[in-house]
């Protein structure tokens, strides 16, 4: 059981120890996860780091070396696709270009043996869902790529699987139409209360969308969480660094637990942090590092530099500044106050300070 | 520039004009001209005589029929054996796909002569066939010269002209179509049904015309193989023409054949035309009513009729 922006969900697939093989390539290594019905979970990755594959040994198009895939309850593993309760929307949508809108939709219906009534029904009903009302008789060279995409939504819907599957279902679409069709996604997920795994390489989609991000790297999940604790309390550099731009300093935390110490910067280079003795990193996102154009006295979590950058984004400015060691750390700053803070120009020496809750501490 | 292009586009009207219009035009003349005893053996002229004959004598009719049955019967062997063959080598490992296209086309490095012997010998009454069926107690059967060494002929032969295009529109086919039944929860043999065949339509019809066509006027595997029954066209059209030596008639059947073979693809293109998209396939979604108006295709350039519509 889990809540997930407050609703209680409870498990709906659950992998235990998944391995996936290509000769002598390990496309997923001992991956463990639990879906909960009715949530949107995002995979989120680079290429090759294993989330199509994850998809399609869950989909049943890719045989597991070892491991175990349980839907409700029940091991999937030795049920070939057809037999599983899961619906697909591909990448590339797969439409049959040899069947109308209609037939199309209709498809996994007519292989459940519904009947024709009950079949232009539920293909009525699919269409008017994506707002494709009325377009049954046409075949799918005649539609846009974003009406195909939801054609793709509309059958892979339509068998009420209770487990949907998307495989970077928004890469197709241009900016705007990715934007609508985000939401459109979300507002779905809710209203049919169906789990949806989507893969994306996208971090902002995977922020935006998802109830929960599973962080894909070498066939294993680096991280599991909600978008909010993947962004502010990441586990490990990769995270910080693939989920938005993050400052990363390498130092100690010092015995008493409670400071950190940059080494490279001297005796004023000290951090708030809580966490065991060791070395470690401090990771600081750029937007929470304040910018000051006055040389404030040395404290912790305040650092003095340079500045070496700046561009210009519109809504925020975002600067480069140079420590005194040659690191370079990057602040951003909302434009709020109209183009005050713009007037830091380089080669103004600056300080930068942050809260200390935005210290994150890393282990790796 | 533009001399370049004439000279480009002039090499197919040349050869276009050379070797196909031109004997099209002299069998033609030959077919309304009048026999006559000498060399050649004909007087051009516009006698419709021999068209009339070949129409209206019932030998000649039931030898195109004949060839029309054989010609149909020898194509379905070879989509049948043909499909399978073209489905296993365009579903087997990229790796292995050119040796097995290369072993279905083995025969052709032989002789087509010398193929056709080779099967002589295996049907022989003494032959290798026979010495198996007898050594297992069936036989010997006599199996040359009757319609089932001409069948086996002409399958054998013709059996690459029909694995080729379904190969290479089976290699095509987006197997993600196949992923995207199978997930939708379509049995193996439904997918093939629903998906894979409709979508190799296009190869189907080039194979058939590919073998439909030559087998039609197919002469040497019936006059080496097929017993002395087998009255096809084409060894009417030989027996016209060196045995009787009646140029003029041979003529008229020829063009009588070539207009038969004319219609048969052109109906066969038709048809897949009009084919897999026309029947409303597998949902009652697919017969939506127009009642809407949404239904009609907002941009009939380029739509094609709506299915189920006509």
């Amino acid at each position: 059981m889990g809540a997930v922006q407050g609703r209680t969900l409870k498990d709906l697939l659950q992998i235990d120890g998944l391995s996936v093989r290509y000769g002598p390539a390990l496309a997923l290594a001992d991956l463990n996860l639990t879906v909960r019905a009715g949530e949107l979970f995002v995979l989120l990755g680079g290429s090759g780091s294993g989330k199509t594959t994850l998809l399609r040994a869950i989909a049943g198009f890719v045989r597991p070396t070892a491991g175990r895939i349980a839907l409700d309850g029940t091991d999937m593993a030795p049920l070939p696709p057809y037999r599983r309760p899961v619906n697909t929307m591909f990448q590339s949508y797969a439409l049959f270009p040899h069947m109308n809108v209609g037939a199309n939709v209709g498809f996994g219906l007519a292989q459940r043996g519904m009947s024709r009534q009950e079949i232009d029904a539920r293909v009525a009903e699919m269409l008017a869902l994506v707002r494709l009302q009325g377009l049954e008789s046409r075949r799918p060279a005649q539609l846009s790529g974003g009406q195909q995409q939801r054609v793709a939504l509309a059958r892979s819907l339509a068998p009420n699987p209770s487990l949907l599957l998307l495989d970077e279902p928004l890469s197709a679409l241009d900016r705007g139409l990715r934007t609508e069709t985000r939401t459109e996604l979300m507002r779905l997920n809710r209203q049919l209360g169906m789990a949806f795994i989507l893969v994306t390489h996208d971090q902002q989609e995977a922020l935006t969308m998802a109830d929960r991000v599973g962080l894909m790297r070498d066939g294993c999940l680096a991280q599991v969480g909600t978008p909010a604790e993947m962004y502010e309390r990441p586990t490990s550099r990769f995270v910080a660094e693939f989920l938005g731009a993050a400052n990363i300093l390498p130092g100690t935390v010092q015995p008493d637990g409670l400071s950190f110490a940059l080494p490279t910067l001297g005796a004023t280079g000290v951090a708030s942090v809580a966490g065991v003795p060791g070395p470690g990193f401090l990771a600081v996102r750029p937007e929470r590092i304040r910018l000051d154009a006055a040389m404030l006295a040395p404290a912790p979590n305040r650092l003095s530099g340079v500045v070496v950058g700046r561009s210009y984004a519109g809504e925020t400015m975002e600067w480069t500044v140079r420590l005194a060691d040659g690191t370079l750390v990057r602040s951003i700053q909302t434009l709020d106050d109209g183009l005050t803070a713009a007037t830091i120009l380089p080669d103004a020496a600056v300080t930068l300070s942050w809260q200390p809750d935005a210290s994150i501490l890393l282990k790796e | 520039m533009r001399f370049g292009r004439t000279l480009v586009l002039a090499v197919p009207w040349v050869w276009l004009v050379l070797f196909v219009m031109a004997p099209i035009v002299i069998v033609g003349a030959i077919a309304l001209a009048r026999p006559t005893e000498g060399i050649p053996p004909y007087l051009l002229g516009f006698s419709p005589d021999n068209l009339t004959l070949v129409l209206t004598d019932p030998l000649y009719r039931d030898a195109l029929l004949l060839s029309l049955w054989v010609a149909g019967i020898s194509t379905t062997a070879c989509l049948l054996i043909g499909y399978p063959m073209a489905l296993a080598i365009a579903r087997s490992p990229e790796t292995w796909r050119d040796t097995l296209l290369l072993a279905a086309m083995l025969p052709f490095w032989t002789g087509f002569l010398m193929r056709i012997n080779a099967w002589i010998g295996l049907l022989a009454d003494d032959g290798w066939i026979n010495a198996a069926l007898t050594w297992i107690g069936v036989g010997p059967l006599t199996l040359l010269y009757s319609n089932t060494a001409m069948y086996v002929g002409i399958t054998y032969t013709y059996l690459p002209f029909m694995v080729l295009p379904l190969y290479a529109q089976l290699s095509r086919l987006d197997p993600t179509l196949l992923e995207a039944a199978s997930d939708l929860g379509a049995l193996p043999w439904r997918v093939f049904l629903r998906v894979t065949l409709p979508l190799s339509m296009p190869g189907i019809a080039a194979g058939c015309a590919l073998v439909f066509i030559p087998t039609v006027g197919e002469y040497i595997i019936p006059e080496l193989l097929g017993g002395p029954g087998a009255a096809l066209i084409g060894r009417v059209l030989w027996g016209e023409f060196f045995s009787n030596r009646d140029w003029p008639t041979a003529a008229a059947v020829a063009v009588c054949l070539l207009v038969v073979l004319l219609v048969v693809p052109a109906a066969i293109s038709w048809l897949v035309a009009r084919g897999p998209g026309a029947r409303a396939p597998d949902t009652g979604g697919a017969r939506a009513p127009d009642t809407d108006g949404a239904g009609a295709p907002a941009n009939p350039g380029r739509a094609s009729p709506a299915p189920g519509r006509e």
